[in-house]
Formats: structure tokens, sequence, C-alpha cells
């Protein structure tokens, strides 16, 4: 199985996204530069964390208009496993593909640490190793990661099972305590914790590593099916 | 050629920690009358003339100056001499 990891300028977790995929899952993982991506030849799509364009304007909103966006949209519409974490969450909502919106987190400061996380439906192909309504412990790192959508809209994720983690302890005001969302497809996942960032206990936590390994797996039960 | 000026705000509803931290400072000021503060932005850009300004401004704010789920917009279009 293949993951790219999609560099967009001022990405700055891609290398802690290629290290889980590459070398704590022990997948072939490639980092490729959003000006000269091709990435139709990957099985799963990895969009980091950081800053993109300096989050000039809104956080991910002049990353949704690069032209690799064409190509993630694709992807998205292939079924392809598409895992947008912290910024690349933020991508993925500025894209329109998955509802919602960030707001600056409600106590304005920019936060680091370990939060707990509970596992809300554990079926979707990044969550199928976790137990439903498990914690785990993932570290956070954001100044804009108060998810918001209309009431209309958490009714629509709740009764479609689209809220993947909730935090136990809302850190940042997010509404639902929404800590990620799938599509209503269940192939992509946005998500503001780092779960990249806590796959070996050497990081603090190595609750991180079932989420890559939930991916892998949906990947060999369908190519086993398919072959 | 025209200026157009492009305000966004926040909708109505969705909570403004940046407004409110401004209506705090200014209240620490001694400005005590100032009941809510609501933080935006403006833009000014320059645009060939076209019969469809009015058309072209929308979508620009629709797909990329505004978020439609968080914010709303407004603009003005002047005429530059």
């Amino acid at each position: 199985m293949k993951f790219a990891v999609v560099v967009f300028p001022g990405s700055n977790c891609d290398r802690d996204m290629y290290h889980a995929a590459k070398d704590a899952l022990g997948a072939e993982a490639d980092l490729v530069w959003y000006k000269e991506a091709d990435i139709s030849g990957y099985d799963a799509i990895l969009l980091p964390g950081g800053f993109s364009y300096g989050d000039y304007l809104r956080s991910g909103a002049i990353a949704a208009t690069s032209p690799v966006i064409e190509q993630i949209r694709q992807a998205v519409e292939d079924g392809k496993p598409v895992l947008g974490v912290c910024n690349g969450f933020q991508v993925l909502l500025e894209m329109g593909i998955l509802p919602g919106a960030m707001l600056k987190n409600e106590k304005l400061k920019f936060m680091c640490h370990f939060e707990n996380l509970v596992v809300e439906n554990a079926e979707t192909m990044f969550t199928r190793e976790y137990e439903a309504k498990e914690v785990i412990s993932i570290p956070i790192a954001h100044g804009e990661g108060n998810y918001y959508c209309d009431s209309e809209t958490l009714e629509e994720l709740r009764a479609n099972n689209q809220i993947a983690f909730t935090y136990e302890n809302n850190p940042n005001g997010s509404v639902g305590d929404i800590a990620g969302i799938t599509n209503k497809e269940g192939n992509v996942l946005g998500m503001m914790p780092h779960p990249e960032r806590a796959v070996e206990t050497l990081l603090g936590s190595e609750d991180g590593l079932r989420l890559f390994q939930s991916i892998l797996t949906h990947w060999r039960n369908t190519h086993a099916i398919n072959a | 050629m025209r200026k157009v000026k492009v305000y966004i705000t926040l909708k109505e509803g969705v909570l403004d920690p940046q407004g409110k931290a401004v209506q705090n400072s200014l209240e620490s000021l001694e400005f005590g009358g100032v009941k809510d503060v609501r933080v935006g932005k403006y833009m000014e850009l320059m645009i060939e003339d076209s019969k469809d300004i009015d058309k072209e401004v929308d979508q620009m704010c629709d797909k990329l100056l505004a978020n439609p789920v968080i914010e709303d917009y407004s603009y003005t279009i002047e005429e530059v001499v």
C-alpha cells in the first residue's frame, strides 16, 4: 500500500506524517510537493498539519484553491482513504469536502498538549482498530481548532455517524465536542489532533498508530476481496 | 477601473472570541459603554471594468474571499478616475 503525503508551502507536520506511514506503520510512503504532485498512483492521501500559505486569509483557504486540489477531489471520488490532520482538516473544510468551518480557539490561545479523545465511531476505515467509546491519548497543536457548524449540520453528522472522535474535555470550544469527522461516504477523515505524533511510546503515546493500521487493514481487506 | 471595497464579518450567531477579547480590553480602558465588538476583514480590489462586475465579485466572495459557513460579506463598487 502506498501513501502520498501532500506537502504545501508552510506544511510542517509532513515529515511526522511520513514517519508514521513509512516507519511506524511500515508501508510505502512519499512526500509529494503540491506543484509537481501526481497522486493518481497512490492508495491513500495524507494532508499534513502546519500553516499552508501562512494561514493567509483563513487557515487552509489558499491551499484549497491550488492545482493539486482537483486530484485530491478525484481521490475522494474514487473512494480512496483521505486523511487531513490539523491544517489538513482545515483544507478539507475549505474545499467543502467536509462540512463546517474552523474558528479561533475559544480562549484565543494556541494550545499544544495531549488530549483524551473518545472514539465515537469505531467502524470507519480509519478507526476499525479501536473499540467503540475507547478513550485514546493524542496531542493537539492548534490556534484555530474550534469546529463550527450550524445545528442542522450537527444533527446530520450525528444521524450519519460522521463524528469519528470527540474530546473528553473540550479544549477549544468545538460544537458537540467534535475532534474529528468523516464525510458521508466514510473515506475522508478530518481531525484536529495529531495521530502521527503518537505512533510510538517514545513520543508519549502510541494510540495514533492504530489509525494508520486501520487504513492498512481496510486496504488489505478490500484488495483481498477484489483479487 | 473600479475599486471594490469588500467587508467580511462573522455571521450573526457565530461566537467571536476575538471581538470579545477586544471588548474586554476596551472595558479595561474604561470604555464601559461598549456592549459588543465583532472583528471582521476589509479588502480593496482594483478590478477592470466589466458589465458583470457584481456577479464576478459575488463569485470571488463565495469561492474564496469569505467562507459562507461562518461569514457574511458586503461590498461597494466605486469608479476610479
